[in-house]
């Protein structure tokens, strides 16, 4: 007997706990599998690119915290090079391997959210992994209070360099870091890595070729896990990354595991990178003696990029000469990375749905903006 | 292998070869070219073997109250390249230029975003849609004029 049967629609969010804040998407379903999706946006855009036009090249640092809010570092870096592009200045050799530290302890924050959310998703961890990435989480949170007082909102570079020099409680604190996150992170590993629970459930699910990924412009952990070795950090060096050593890890299947078990896999990178960072670091200025108020030239314009935990964050920066950018184009990688979500998530489940948007792992505040 | 900007003035020179009844201007570090033409431009960078453009990183545009630009900011991942492609728009109501959504699906976002925030439209296109403000929105807010 033939029964006849008709699609669903569900919508998922705004509000919603698996959508990593107010992102919505409405799913087509034939029974358990996804035939249709539409990811709607905006429900946190609050036109960062219009307030910049009207704020100077210093005050916009605090706007960029607000972007992607679990890696304000790397957002800040990200603009501050495009503003040192667009005056055609460097900062100092001690800003950069600050910059280049405090963006890599930023990544490993960010990481560790990723990958601790991405287990509460699969619904089977009852919450462990994600404490466990927390505990490490809150200890770079300590360091980041040390060094510029605030833990989330960062405002800690600016044009230029660093708004403040390092104390010696941070390099205590560090070096605390140091000697016991290693173990912390292979207790993750060991619970993680070959469990056979997340084995079944993420491995050859929600599959994306180098080629789509390519294609869709996806970047970051999203696009290495789909063997594509584009990293920003190797290809085009800033700040201190040509002073350092590291690899690029890549995966090869582009599947949720192979999301998750890249991010691990730069996590123990991001460790070499900063204990190199630590130990090749010398006292000097820390910041540019630039003006108070800074204005670029008429007519000049940047497009700097760094390799933000989420993909490719670019700041594309227009002067007409007066104390704000004329245009402030923000290059947003959690709103690209959604690009291929037609390809990721039709012909899956609704469970594996919510694993595959955790392994995408979006900012809300950055895809809108 | 460090990923390097390629020569502005010969990117043009080769355009200028494969669309000879075209103009096409060398800046310092963009090609300027016509926007009739974007499209065909787009795909010959992707396919001719010299270039392999396989990669958009970003689409902008930028209100200068008498004409508009529109920024192409692309490289090669496989060649390890990259260009910077400028189109100039004039006017100012009911502006389009074609899409280049079927040469790389990372511009369906960023497409309907200009449109929902500059007020141009993208041709030959689906679901050409308002981003992140809602359909019935008066204005596109990040037009000079609108604040």
């Amino acid at each position: 007997m033939n029964i006849k049967t008709e699609p669903m629609t569900i919508n998922i969010g705004p509000q919603h706990p698996s959508t990593h804040g107010v992102f919505r998407i409405r799913v087509s379903f034939d029974g358990e599998d996804i035939v249709e999706v539409e990811p709607i946006f905006g429900y946190l855009h609050r036109g960062t690119e219009k307030l910049a036009e009207e704020r100077n090249y210093v005050q916009i640092v605090t706007l960029t915290d607000r972007l992607d809010y679990t890696a304000s570092m790397t957002n800040n870096q990200a603009y501050c090079l495009a503003v040192e592009k667009l005056l055609g200045v460097e900062a100092p050799i001690r800003a950069k391997y600050l910059r280049t530290l405090t963006a890599e302890l930023q990544r490993i924050a960010s990481h560790l959210i990723a990958v601790g959310f991405f287990l509460q998703e699969l619904g089977t961890f009852g919450g462990t992994p994600l404490m466990y990435a927390f505990r490490s989480r809150e200890r770079i949170l300590d360091m980041f209070e040390m060094l510029c007082g605030a833990r989330i909102t960062l405002s800690y570079m600016r044009p230029g360099g660093v708004f403040w020099d390092t104390s010696s409680e941070f390099w205590e604190a560090l070096d605390s870091f140091l000697e016991d996150f290693p173990d912390e992170l292979s207790e993750m590993e060991d619970l993680l890595l070959n469990n056979e629970i997340l084995m079944v459930r993420t491995k050859n699910v929600s599959p994306l070729t180098a080629e789509k990924a390519i294609n869709s412009s996806l970047s970051g952990p999203v696009l290495r896990a789909s063997g594509v070795k584009m990293d920003l950090r190797a290809i085009d060096p800033y700040d201190a990354y040509n002073l350092v050593e590291f690899d690029v890890p890549v995966g090869a299947n582009g599947d949720n595991y192979d999301r998750f078990w890249v991010r691990m896999q730069e996590v123990r990178q991001s460790l070499r990178i900063i204990t190199q960072c630590k130990d090749q670091i010398e006292p000097g200025p820390y910041r540019l003696e630039l003006p108070k108020v800074i204005r670029a030239e008429d007519g000049a314009e940047a497009y700097a990029t760094v390799e933000a935990p989420k993909g490719e964050l670019g700041f594309y920066l227009v002067s007409d000469g007066s104390i704000s950018p004329y245009r402030m184009k923000i290059r947003s990688p959690s709103l690209i990375n959604l690009s291929a979500i037609n390809q990721m998530l039709v012909g899956w489940k609704l469970a594996d749905m919510i694993v595959t948007l955790g392994s995408i792992d979006i900012n809300m505040g950055e895809v809108d903006r | 292998m460090p990923i390097t900007d390629l020569h502005t003035d010969i990117v043009a020179e080769q355009l200028s070869s494969k669309f000879p009844e075209e103009h096409f201007t060398a800046d310092s570090n963009c090609v300027w070219v016509p926007s009739t033409i974007i499209v065909n431009v787009c795909s010959f960078l992707k396919t001719e073997k010299d270039f392999r453009i396989d990669y958009l990183n970003s689409i902008t545009a930028v209100d200068f109250i008498d004409h508009f630009d529109i920024v192409y900011h692309l490289s090669s991942i496989e060649t390890q390249n990259r260009i910077t492609l400028k189109c100039h728009l004039y006017g100012r109501d009911d502006l389009s230029i074609d899409s280049v959504l079927d040469i790389w699906q990372g511009a369906d976002f960023q497409e309907r975003e200009i449109w929902d925030l500059m007020g141009i439209k993208f041709n030959g296109r689906p679901n050409m849609k308002r981003l992140l403000l809602w359909e019935g929105f008066e204005g596109h807010p990040l037009r000079k004029d609108f604040l």
